[in-house]
């Protein structure tokens, strides 16, 4: 275990290592480099210019340039914004909650029906309900969630008038049922994607599992279809997708990001798409570099939950 | 699943014999024809529909602003300028399919490149690469997207760039790893055996094995990148108008969603159209083209 955990922290830190230079590759590419904030500010010389790039050190070598500013992230000194000054980390983190709760509840309900799914798919194989379902998941799969999203506030919101269009609380009464009723629209979009890709993994998994030895072994000793269904193969068919949830981290945060920006909620994509629009260069390299490290951290404890589960996957 | 035969047991299969029953059970899974039919539909409209139509893309009807789809002159309705939706519509689908097409292809020849060297040469090098490749996958592709789009002066060219700079890593990772078993293989060691160059070894004797997983991951990236190009367009940070794409008809959509919800519906259901084809398609070609599925039927 210890042997697997070093390795697996080892290559963790190996790819960090690679998503920063990404991520400084990035920071140059911008128009003035890290000295756009000052370039584009105007009525500014190129000698103040010139010396403002002294001062930052930016006529160092590019690796003595990197190694300082990967310094400065590992200190949590991640730059300042454009806009209002503030630590581009503590912008961050301020945002970082509400796209946790989208995205938490939506996986929520994506494991709990797409494992409904899922299993349904594979216990009953090519079946109509079978057919149905991976049709909708391709169908799911397919659809922008942006527009998803439209149709969905057209139907809810401008048709029925039952739910609020957009943003976390209408102004004025900030209740925790308020709350909930601007969630649902958000969520469910997002649930969309999520719950098309799950029901399709776990759908391959269980059928993976119910074709196993073990499984025949249960039903011959004369046990319950069903006990054999959720006590064996279930629980078997579930390991795998630890892994699973934690490769789909990319697309849910992406997705969470679009349906932030049709919802107006107050997340991390919302601010992601302000801070293109305001040009505002260290917060968007910020979100990149921190949701980059997110995926990093969420697939390196996905591993070590699936290591601990299956401890099969250690000795390989 | 477990029984199935190694991986890629039946790839090195003798080609004429091993091509038909794929063939043919590409023609028998009937989503898949359904997404090639609505792919041939969906391209020969664009490509002729809008000479057949008396309007033009920036043809302005005022007497028929905000026209609702099937009640009047204009089909699909008309937008807050009178401009005809369909007409519109068609010319969008040229653009956004192109740059669909075209960042695939971009994509793919970069990802068979990057896959083709890492797994051949393998090593320190290859290593170095493939980590790389799971480097860059750890950002999410959106976030990516647009922080590049923010970056260059939007338009068809660069927009197709930058789906392509997002999209190639998937191609790179399938062909590295089929590369690497497929080198270790008889055949293969045969033809080094015999003195045959690294690039006729790599480009004759490895790649024609691995077309059919690149052509499953490229019908797929076609998806992908049509629905990146869409979101990208509708941000605003994709193609411009006066040039329509999918995307970017959306993109003041969503202040007409009370008075004129079609403008926002219909671009939509043509993008899932084009993307659900695209899916199914991939959907068919990898039943079709993967041996190991044999087993099952």
């Amino acid at each position: 275990m210890i042997r697997f955990l070093i390795r697996r922290i080892g290559q963790s830190l190996v790819l960090l290592v690679l998503v920063s230079m990404i991520g400084f590759a990035l920071l140059h590419l911008t128009p003035g480099g890290p000295l756009s904030q000052f370039a584009l500010t105007p009525g500014m010389s190129a000698a103040t210019l010139a010396q403002i790039s002294h001062a930052m050190g930016l006529d160092r070598p590019l690796p003595i340039q990197y190694l300082d500013w990967a310094g400065h992230l590992l200190r949590g000194d991640w730059g300042r914004s454009y806009r209002d000054q503030q630590p581009v980390l503590d912008i961050i983190v301020s945002h970082l909650w509400a796209t946790l709760e989208l995205m938490g509840s939506s996986s929520l309900l994506a494991i709990i029906f797409g494992t409904w799914v899922g299993v349904l798919g594979a216990i009953r194989r090519y079946s109509i309900a079978d057919y149905l379902a991976t049709i909708g998941a391709m169908i799911g799969l397919s659809i922008p969630t942006f527009w998803f999203g439209l149709v969905m506030i057209y139907i809810f919101s401008v048709w029925l008038g039952w739910l609020p269009s957009g943003d976390m609380y209408a102004s004025g009464h900030a209740s925790f049922i308020d709350y909930l009723r601007h969630l649902i629209l958000p969520c469910l979009v997002l649930t969309l994607v999520t719950i098309a890709t799950w029901s399709r993994y776990m759908r391959a998994s269980m059928l993976d599992v119910i074709s196993q030895d073990y499984i025949r072994t249960a039903r011959a000793k004369g046990l319950r279809r069903r006990a054999v269904l959720v006590r064996h193969a279930l629980r078997n068919a579930l390991l795998p997708m630890i892994t699973i949830a934690g490769l789909q981290l990319p697309t849910l945060l992406g997705g969470a990001l679009v349906t932030e920006t049709v919802f107006t909620w107050p997340g991390m994509g919302r601010l992601f798409l302000d801070s293109i629009g305001y040009r505002d260069y260290p917060v968007v390299m910020g979100l990149l570099m921190f949701s980059a490290l997110l995926v990093l951290i969420g697939n390196l404890i996905a591993d070590l939950l699936y290591s601990i589960a299956d401890p099969r996957i250690r000795l390989s | 699943m477990s029984a199935a035969a190694p991986l890629g047991s039946a790839l090195p299969a003798p080609a004429r014999g091993a091509r038909r029953p794929a063939l043919r059970r590409f023609m028998r899974h009937r989503l898949a024809m359904f997404g090639l039919a609505a792919i041939v539909i969906l391209v020969v409209a664009c490509a002729i529909g809008p000479y057949l139509s008396p309007y033009g893309p920036l043809t302005i009807d005022l007497r028929h602003r905000f026209q609702p789809p099937f009640l009047g002159p204009h089909l699909l309705g008309t937008d807050q300028l009178g401009r005809d939706l369909l007409v519109r519509l068609l010319l969008a689908g040229r653009i956004s399919l192109t740059v669909g097409f075209a960042a695939m292809g971009l994509s793919t020849v970069f990802g068979v490149i990057v896959g083709l060297a890492a797994g051949f040469y393998g090593g320190w090098a290859g290593t170095a690469l493939m980590r790389f490749v799971d480097a860059v996958l750890c950002f999410p592709q959106i976030f990516l997207l647009l922080t590049l789009a923010a970056l260059v002066s939007p338009g068809v060219l660069t927009i197709t760039l930058i789906v392509a700079l997002t999209s190639w890593m998937e191609v790179a990772r399938v062909v590295e790893g089929q590369i690497r078993s497929l080198r270790e293989r008889d055949f293969a060691v045969a033809a080094e055996a015999i003195g045959v160059s690294d690039t006729h070894l790599m480009l004759r004797e490895l790649l024609p094995n691995v077309m059919a997983p690149i052509v499953v991951a490229a019908t797929l990236t076609v998806a992908r990148a049509i629905l990146l190009e869409s979101y990208a367009s509708y941000l605003g940070y994709g193609i411009q108008p006066p040039t329509p794409s999918w995307g970017n008809m959306l993109n003041n959509a969503q202040e007409y969603l009370t008075s004129a919800p079609w403008l926002a519906i219909v671009p939509g259901i043509v993008i899932t159209l084009a993307v659900t084809g695209f899916n199914f398609l991939g959907d068919g070609l990898r039943d079709a083209l993967d041996p190991r599925l044999d087993i099952h039927r």
